[in-house]
């Protein structure tokens, strides 16, 4: 079963022997009922601390966005730590998380242009959300730093930082403190 | 017991069926492009349907045995040799120890699965040996196989491939090759071009103005060559949106087709995201999947409008014939 945004999927097996022969329609009336059943928003009680180094050396969209609303690199990186945030749902690749709770000041769209490469780790804004990079892809969104951390990890139990409904806070730390947490991450 | 990679090929990959029931951590189920060839390919060795298998993509890799090895090549046909004689392909071949099976050129389609007595023997990673390249985990090493690596065999893979040799009614070695006289049937690979693909109409097909939607079933379209595992992007009329409102995120699924902003649709495969935010014109029917796998850059094909209903009905009938090859070959090995 995989949440998101917009849409569940349900994924089955068609061909396992107990598969029923039109599974759609339980499973439509299933989810109605779940529907009306979740009357608000709920919280898993967690909450995940997220260190990001803001320093414009990782936050390659940094200069570019502070020009853009016309705020300071060091109040973007304020205001964006200082919110409270919520993982909205996980997914495009292992562990990714889509995060909602932006400031509204903050809001900017993607980039015109994605970029090719958006290193693993990055932390990045577009609209009225926050995602954080589990691996090195091609991405659109205006990266303002970057987390030690790794957001997925098929070794580790369970492997993703993130889960949906968690409570985020991001946390700054200083490019000496990043490198050094890094280093203790790849090491 | 190992085989040594002398020559890595194109994009040679360990592939399994795939790792199920983590979507929601966004880990799709990845395995084999072609997973009807993988099935058949495992069925000829004797092997259960899910065993990891080498991926073959276009070109084809030259790998020494480092024991005796039961084999088969399965899905496009390649031009492969073992120790320099034309390897038979779609059944099973007794690999003696030092042997070198070279791959070469796959002379239709696009990928083929050698598969091994006891299988690959990777470690599993979240429950499956297959290889998950954009996030580099699962297979060997989390990557396409290079020059000079040894990927491990089963333990007892040499008394396996002779014991389950044996047992085949009508082995014999043909033109100095240890095999049979017969093969299996290949589901998958492509007839002339372009071939058909049944697909169904996608959940924004209403996005698209009504000459992009009758574009879309019509015209006769080529996978580009920046076509991956993780979708086929596919070239041929720009389909224009009726409205360009962005979408939410929202799941997708193998087979889904999108369309980004640029116009040209692409379609998902194997390792494809497991959420997206680009509206989708249509869903390919899961039986032609494999088939679409099958087709490699420059490959034509078309898009036939189907319902549900024919998509369920396409995926059974496409399960009888695999089930009909599988115990045909279970035959052969007096089971």
């Amino acid at each position: 079963m995989v949440p998101s945004l917009c849409g569940i999927a349900l994924h089955l097996d068609v061909d396992h022997p107990d598969a029923p022969a039109a599974p759609l329609e339980p499973v439509r009336a299933l989810l109605e009922d779940c529907f009306k059943a979740a009357s608000k928003f709920e919280d898993a009680g967690r909450t995940v601390e997220v260190p990001v180094c803001y320093d414009r050396e990782l936050g390659l969209d940094l200069p570019e966005i502070a020009k853009r609303l016309s705020l300071s690199e060091a109040e973007i990186a304020r205001r964006h730590s200082k919110s409270e945030h919520v993982v909205l749902m996980v997914g495009f690749s292992p562990g990714q998380p889509y995060i909602g709770g932006l400031d509204p000041k903050l809001a900017v769209p993607r980039r015109a242009t994605p970029r090719t490469r958006v290193p693993a780790g990055a932390v990045a804004i577009a609209n009225a959300q926050t995602a954080v990079y589990s691996y090195e892809t091609p991405g659109g969104w205006n990266v303002i730093g970057r987390t030690p951390l790794a957001v997925f990890d098929p070794a580790r139990e369970p492997p993703s930082l993130f889960a949906p409904g968690d409570r985020v806070r991001f946390v700054p730390i200083g490019l000496a403190e990043y490198r050094a947490a890094a280093a203790e991450a790849a090491a | 017991m190992s085989l040594l990679v002398r020559r890595p090929g194109l994009l040679t990959t360990v592939q399994d069926r795939g790792r199920f029931g983590l979507q929601h951590l966004g880990v799709v189920p990845s395995g084999a492009m072609d997973p009807v060839a993988l099935e058949l390919a495992n069925g000829l060795v004797g092997n259960r349907g899910d065993e990891a298998a080498l991926e073959l993509t276009v070109l084809g890799p030259e790998l020494e045995f480092r024991s005796e090895a039961l084999v088969a090549l399965c899905g496009a046909p390649f031009e492969a040799r073992l120790d320099g004689r034309p390897l038979p392909l779609d059944r099973p071949v007794l690999v003696r120890s030092g042997s070198v099976l070279a791959a070469r050129r796959a002379t239709r389609g696009a990928r083929a699965y050698l598969a091994v007595a006891g299988g690959i023997a990777a470690a599993p990673v979240l429950g499956s040996r297959s290889t998950f390249l954009p996030a580099r985990f699962g297979g060997f090493e989390g990557r396409a196989l290079r020059s000079g690596d040894v990927l491990d065999l089963t333990e007892n893979c040499s008394a396996i491939s002779l014991e389950r040799f044996e047992r085949l009614d009508q082995r014999r070695k043909m033109s100095g090759i240890e095999t049979v006289p017969w093969s299996a049937p290949a589901l998958t690979a492509p007839e002339h071009e372009p071939i058909v693909i049944h697909a169904m109409e996608g959940r924004h097909r209403d996005a698209f103005d009504t000459a992009s939607q009758r574009a879309f079933f019509e015209a006769t379209w080529k996978v580009s060559p920046d076509s991956n595992r993780m979708g086929f992007r596919l070239a041929g009329p720009v389909l224009a949106r009726a409205e360009s409102a962005e979408i939410l995120s929202e799941p997708t699924c193998l087979g889904t087709v999108q369309v980004p902003a640029n116009g040209l649709p692409i379609a998902l495969m194997a390792d494809h995201q497991t959420t997206g935010g680009y509206p989708k014109i249509a869903e390919i029917a899961s039986a032609d999947v494999p088939r679409l796998a099958q087709l490699a850059p420059g490959g034509a094909l078309r898009f036939a409008r189907c319902t549900l209903e024919q998509a369920q009905e396409l995926r059974r009938a496409l399960r009888r014939r695999v089930a009909a090859a599988l115990r045909a070959v279970a035959w052969a090995y007096g089971q």
